[in-house]
């Protein structure tokens, strides 16, 4: 019993000192800052890509990126004015990418005559990209890189 | 009644005995200055954001949403004011402007913006207001500061300078027919042209 505990404690010893020194190498944006402090200095801020180029997606199911500038788009239950230009109507005359359907469908899957509710806070899964190299290297293989090999 | 204003249409008709032409020539200019200056001068007064804002109506709703838009904070330092957008900078039709004003100095009196609710359930008629002023007077306001003829189509992004060269260019469009919203938050746009 006693040379049981023993091992756990030796054992989770090793098992938390691993994970801090994981810690350690784990590439973050607030530099290893914790969260109820403030970062000293934090990256500047940067504009956010306005060329309105296409940008390709990571992995099959990935939402798009914006490729352009949000600033002080409003969008809350009033007005979305992401939609002005990308909802079903809209897309005529803007000639901006339209709404994914999926985006009409309920959780059950049914077809609704507008955007979901469920779907409506478009910056919850789209964001914009700024022009910059990646903090850390990415190996990451597209899943059709994959599958020809 | 009837003779008290007789008798001083009377006094206001019959030539001046005791004063001279000239007396009477130069104290009308002198007097006029005074009146036209002190008029212009209280219309100045109120040509000011201090003026606009010494309401709590304006200062706790539109000012405050003002201030987090590139008309008020941006890289360069240059803002607009209130009347920089609001009031007609050409003395006639800031006049014509300044009397529709009465309305408001009425809401004030009357209270019917006095609370962040009433002043949202008002939005869109107010909205809707500056609006329709904004787009028979082809954006004038906006225009005052940007000028179309000296704007470089090859800084702004793609999508900004196909719509700028093609529907502003001809005259299709006028600049609040894209930016609603640009310098205070929208009502509900349900409805609205082109925010279907």
């Amino acid at each position: 019993m006693k040379n049981t505990i023993k091992t756990l404690c030796i054992g989770s010893f090793i098992l938390l000192s691993t994970i801090a020194i994981a810690e350690k190498n784990i590439a973050t944006l607030r530099e290893e800052t914790p969260l109820n402090k403030i970062n000293e200095s934090p990256a500047p801020l940067q504009n956010a890509s306005n060329k309105d180029i296409k940008r390709g997606r990571a992995y099959p199911m990935q939402p798009p990126v914006i490729p352009h500038k949000i600033d002080n788009y409003q969008l809350d239950l009033k007005v979305n004015k992401c939609l002005s230009c990308h909802s079903r109507t809209q897309t005529e005359e803007s000639q901006a990418p339209m709404v994914s359907v999926t985006h009409f469908m309920d959780r059950e899957g049914n077809f609704l005559a507008d955007v979901s509710p469920r779907r409506y806070f478009c910056k919850q899964c789209h964001v914009t990209q700024i022009e910059r190299s990646s903090l850390i290297e990415n190996d990451f293989i597209d899943i059709q890189h994959l599958l020809s090999k | 009644m009837i003779t008290l204003l007789k008798r001083y249409w009377d006094i206001f008709r019959k030539p001046a005995v005791h004063y001279s032409l000239g007396f009477l020539t130069m104290g009308g200019f002198i007097a006029g200055v005074i009146f036209w200056g002190g008029f212009n001068t209280a219309l100045e007064k109120t040509n000011t954001e201090s003026f606009c804002i010494g309401c709590h109506e304006m200062k706790e709703n539109v000012y405050k949403e003002l201030m987090s838009t590139a008309h008020f904070s941006n890289g360069s330092g240059v803002r607009a004011t209130c009347p920089d957008c609001h009031v007609p900078h050409e003395w006639t039709n800031k006049i014509a402007r300044k009397m529709q004003a009465s309305k408001e100095v009425w809401g004030k009196v009357f209270g019917t913006i006095n609370t962040r609710e009433k002043f949202e359930n008002k939005r869109l008629e107010l909205a809707q207001h500056e609006w329709k002023r904004l787009k028979a007077n082809d954006s004038l306001e906006c225009r005052n500061c940007h000028n179309f003829e000296y704007m470089d189509f090859t800084q702004q992004s793609p999508r900004a300078s196909v719509q700028h060269s093609t529907a502003l260019a001809k005259g299709e469009k006028t600049c609040i027919d894209c930016h609603k919203g640009i310098a205070h938050q929208l009502p509900d746009m349900s409805g609205i042209e082109g925010w279907e």
